[in-house]
């Protein structure tokens, strides 16, 4: 098998998915605490397994993830705020680690070997939507076809299914914090379709913060912000 | 719409799925022996039942597998699922039921 080399650039390069919209993101989830948050946890380490159950590939990386693999639809195992498996297929899984996790890639890779499986990093391909409060659910049944009620949909479950149009993984990381994660190239669709969503939940926010800020206003990021796309502009030498 | 029970992820939305067309339609085992009337039978002719229908459905914003649905082409209602495979033994699905709604 040929060996890729994965090359990481510097931090410093790096840009989030929805930097263009942090800003907005963190004013829907003024004041706190607010019926409503929203933010973006990026760069998290992600990583594609499949391995059939009950063979050797499947037993070899569930004891060196040390969390095991779910077995079910729904079924997360390990901790979201370390190393989680989510569900994806009968055969097929997705690790979400920290940013800081990137070293599992290789040591999976190994506990693989030679069996008949994947191991593939998936870390660029989806961003995650945290999206949390009291009014958390309300907002993700008026798009997501499942049924979110607690009896079917218990905190720690993730399914692959739909908001809107656009195909998303939806976890439900704790009680009230659903974690949503798009593929980028539709991470902003989503991210304007959740704010769009959240506007009726915020009516009850006290004036200044009022939701009636025109998007126009609201857009434009603060020179200063070092996230923005605007900080990236063309090389100015090609003149 | 129909509420399609995947094998895999338990029921879920129409929306989510893709439609595949009939079951068990066997790609024939030597293509060059047809004459044109046989090949186009297979490429184009499927059954139109009026009641239980033998379909392949693929869960694809879901799990992303292909499964087997026998379903009811008068009340829409998804009988059994079975993995995608070979037909079972016991002929066509629709003779080994006797399920008959959406009469009244």
């Amino acid at each position: 098998m040929a060996d890729i080399l994965f090359t990481q650039g510097p931090d410093e390069l790096k840009r989030a998915p929805l930097a263009p919209l942090h800003r907005r993101l963190e004013e829907v989830s003024q004041p706190a605490p607010s019926t409503i948050r929203l933010a973006e946890r990026p760069f998290t380490t992600q990583i594609g397994l499949r391995a059939v159950p009950d063979t050797a590939a499947h037993r070899s990386l569930a004891e060196t993830l040390g969390v095991g693999l779910p077995d079910r639809v729904g079924e997360v195992t390990g901790d979201a705020a370390d190393v989680a498996v989510l569900w994806l297929g009968p055969d097929e899984f997705l690790v979400v680690a920290p940013p800081n996790r990137s070293e599992l890639v290789p040591l999976l890779q190994e506990a693989l070997g030679a069996e008949p499986g994947q191991v593939v990093d998936l870390s660029a391909n989806r961003t995650i939507i945290e999206l949390g409060g009291s009014s958390a659910r309300d907002v993700l049944d008026k798009g997501v076809p499942a049924d979110l009620h607690p009896r079917v949909f218990p905190t720690g479950t993730a399914v692959t299914t739909t908001l809107g149009p656009a195909a998303v993984l939806l976890w439900r990381a704790a009680e009230e914090n659903w974690w949503i994660l798009p593929r980028v190239s539709f991470a902003e669709y989503t991210a304007q379709w959740l704010l769009d969503a959240v506007r009726e939940h915020r009516l009850a926010a006290p004036d200044g913060v009022s939701d009636a800020v025109p998007d126009a206003v609201a857009d434009p990021a603060p020179a200063s912000a070092p996230d923005s796309r605007e900080e990236a502009p063309w090389p100015a030498t090609t003149a | 719409m129909m509420l399609i029970p995947c094998p895999h992820c338990g029921p879920r939305n129409e929306t989510e799925f893709a439609y595949g067309g009939q079951a068990h339609v066997s790609h024939p085992e030597d293509p060059h022996a047809l004459d044109d009337a046989a090949w186009a039978r297979y490429l184009f002719y499927r059954e139109n039942p009026k009641g239980l229908f033998a379909e392949r459905w693929v869960h694809s914003a879901g799990c992303r597998r292909w499964f087997n649905a026998v379903r009811n082409t008068v009340t829409y209602e998804v009988q059994s699922v079975e993995p995608i495979g070979p037909r079972p033994p016991g002929g066509r699905p629709a003779e080994s039921t006797t399920s008959e709604g959406g009469h009244a």
